[in-house]
């Protein structure tokens, strides 16, 4: 993976990008804001969802074990995934039994996490994205870039061009009604055609074996229903003990993320009906690991809002590419480290002005800067570094040597890059306590 | 009332005069201002560049080299933040928090004439919650005309070691925050951390921009 400093400074050179992030994440969070705003209870819907999620992650084992019986009483087969290639591996043998060359897909993270269309191609299988944003995205050969906006870097114009090189010959208003109109046309004719969908969840309840999932477009209802085979692919953390705590994260999760009291579409079901097929493949992928870690498995609470993206000050001047995961912003520079292994995304969690921002709107009370340093704590440092704060803490704990070091910084300032390569320094004077002892 | 001061390491070294302010308004004021010639650093550059241990063993030397106070000054909320909330030193206060929290001041008797912009620092607003304290005072010093901050919260893109180690990201921060202090129109930015005002006036004048940067005290010491 390229550092994030190195990726950033690709990105920044991108004033188009700064413009289209800038316009959007003020867009969502002021919607945001109005909707926790009016909820005289929010801060103690955050403690209980944090509660819940504390809950959950303390006896996952047990729930898992409960969800999968549940789920298998009603009528689901049960995967166990330890990574991404056995995920794969199912939702690819699922494909060749039923002999489909396309599956339709809802917009998941998880199985961009796991790279589940390149593994598929990889087999022959098409998997045709049909969030709106997710097949601008895949029309193009792109990425997502923000957790719930993965278009949220290119803007309406550059999306017209695209459908009509691609999918919406002739195609000429770059008006939003008319680019889905344009992707409705094209979605339609698949969905009907389709037999075999691919989703991930956003909840999964233990107790019944129910799973849940909340969208915005109904593409996600369409994958899950209209097609006789489901495939679904459920992180371990995702679960909630009880149908009741569902009542809490369902409040949570949609004012956080889209800024709305409730999404346009909540669909929730529980094994599979006559006729029809439910695989549930539930992943762990490098969480177990992250279980361990008492502090950093916090980062497991994490229900994907991006609240934490919309108000961060990095992640809105570097976009999501940068962080080089499918989890950017803040929640991406605690997250990815820990499912990847720290030693192979040693810059991520420096990646923050530690500004805090993002703490105070994380619906589940995930003390992100808190958890950056824990990680900071843990990354490999370079040689030269870690010289350096080892002189300077010598010096800091013998002031003799602190005043011999405060006059090679004043004399040896021009050195200072790559500070002042970009910045001025204030003026050299002499120091403070030589002032305080001739006064 | 017998005050510590902690300056602060990277005021000591580079931004004397923030000091020497705090000491005269203190003074001004009345009290006994003592500065303990064995501080350093409070660790805060270690913890945040993830040198837990050393920032640990510095955080304690602290609290020793400032055993004998009950109120501990600093002009800088970041590092009375990492003082109080990661290592718990609740005599630990910045400069307004100390006027205006515990001392009951608003009026500390300045004059400055000028105009001037507020930027309201991360560590302050979300870590030591200093909340209005450094409006009041501002408010209260004579001749002084306080202008508006378009994106005031935002951070100007310092965040210690992340402005050398993420140097591009840290400017493309500063270079709005310059341009919202530019747009304001105010002569002077002033905020109560010297070191995001090291970062907001080392790229003002890179910039070749009008608005040079003054700490709280400094405003508050002119007279």
């Amino acid at each position: 993976m390229t550092g994030f400093p190195e990726a950033a400074r690709v990105e920044l050179r991108d004033a188009q990008l700064r413009a289209n992030l800038r316009l959007a994440t003020d867009t969502i969070r002021a919607k945001r804001g109005r909707a926790v705003e009016e909820l005289p209870d929010w801060e103690a819907l955050r403690a209980a969802g944090r509660a819940i999620k504390e809950r959950t992650l303390e006896r996952l084992d047990e729930h898992l074990a409960r969800f999968a019986d549940e789920a298998e009483r009603a009528g689901a087969i049960v995967h166990w995934a330890a990574d991404a290639a056995e995920a794969n591996a199912v939702v690819a043998g699922v494909a060749k039994r039923h002999g489909v060359a396309e599956v339709v897909k809802m917009k998941s993270l998880t199985t961009d996490e796991i790279h589940l269309n390149d593994a598929l191609a990889a087999e022959g299988i098409h998997a045709l994205e049909t969030d709106f944003a997710e097949l601008i995205l895949q029309l193009d050969g792109d990425w997502p870039s923000h957790i719930l906006v993965p278009a949220i870097h290119r803007n309406r114009r550059e999306i017209r061009d695209l459908f009509a090189r691609t999918i919406a010959p002739g195609l000429a208003s770059d008006d939003p009604a008319a680019l889905a109109e344009a992707s409705r046309r094209f979605l339609r004719e698949r969905f009907l055609g389709a037999r075999l969908g691919v989703s991930g969840a956003n909840f999964g309840v233990a107790e019944t074996g129910t799973l849940c999932i909340v969208e915005s477009e109904g593409n996600g209802r369409m994958c899950t229903t209209l097609p006789g085979v489901l495939v679904t692919i459920l992180g371990i953390e995702k679960l909630v003990p009880t149908f009741a705590d569902l009542e809490v994260m369902l409040q949570l999760l949609p004012r956080s993320s889209t800024g709305e009291r409730m999404n346009p579409y909540t669909s929730l079901w529980t094994g599979a009906t006559e006729g029809q097929e439910l695989h549930v493949v539930l992943l762990d992928n490098g969480r177990t690991d992250v279980l361990r870690d008492r502090v950093g498995r916090q980062a497991l609470h994490c229900i994907r809002c991006s609240a934490c993206l919309n108000v961060c000050p990095v992640y809105s001047r570097t976009g999501g590419h940068a962080y080089g995961s499918v989890y950017p912003g803040p929640i991406g520079a605690i997250l990815t480290p820990q499912l990847v292994g720290i030693e192979n995304a040693p810059t991520l969690p420096f990646a923050s002005s530690l500004c805090g921002a993002c703490a105070p709107v994380c619906p589940v009370k995930i003390p992100i800067p808190d958890l950056l340093l824990h990680l900071r704590a843990r990354a490999p440092k370079k040689p030269a570094e870690r010289a350096a704060l080892a002189a300077a803490g010598a010096a800091f704990r013998r002031p003799r040597l602190y005043r011999l070091g405060q006059r090679l910084a004043r004399r040896g300032r021009r050195a200072l890059r790559p500070w002042t390569t970009t910045r001025d320094l204030p003026p050299a004077t002499r120091s403070f306590r030589d002032w305080w002892r001739s006064r | 009332m017998r005050i510590g001061l902690f300056v602060t390491c990277l005021v000591d070294t580079l931004s004397p005069q923030v000091g020497r302010a705090t000491v005269a308004v203190l003074e001004r004021l009345g009290h006994e201002v003592v500065f303990p010639a064995a501080q350093t650093c409070c660790g805060q550059m270690h913890l945040n560049s993830g040198y837990r241990g050393e920032a640990d063993r510095l955080a304690a030397r602290w609290e020793r080299v400032f055993d004998g106070f009950d109120v501990v000054v600093a002009p800088s909320s970041s590092c009375v933040g990492t003082l109080r909330e990661t290592y718990g030193v609740e005599k630990a206060l910045e400069l307004s928090e100390l006027l205006v929290g515990r001392l009951g001041v608003e009026d500390v008797g300045a004059r400055f004439e000028q105009s001037v912009v507020y930027h309201p620092t991360c560590h302050s607003l979300r870590v030591t919650h200093v909340g209005d304290a450094p409006l009041r005072l501002l408010r209260n010093v004579r001749g002084l005309e306080l202008r508006e901050l378009s994106r005031a919260e935002e951070c100007c893109g310092f965040g210690g070691t992340f402005s050398v180690k993420n140097a591009d990201t840290s400017v493309a921060m500063c270079d709005d925050k310059c341009a919202a202090v530019e747009a304001s129109g105010a002569a002077v930015c002033t905020a109560v951390d010297g070191s995001c005002l090291m970062q907001i006036g080392g790229r003002l004048a890179r910039r070749g921009s009008l608005p040079r940067t003054l700490h709280l005290a400094e405003i508050l010491a002119a007279t």
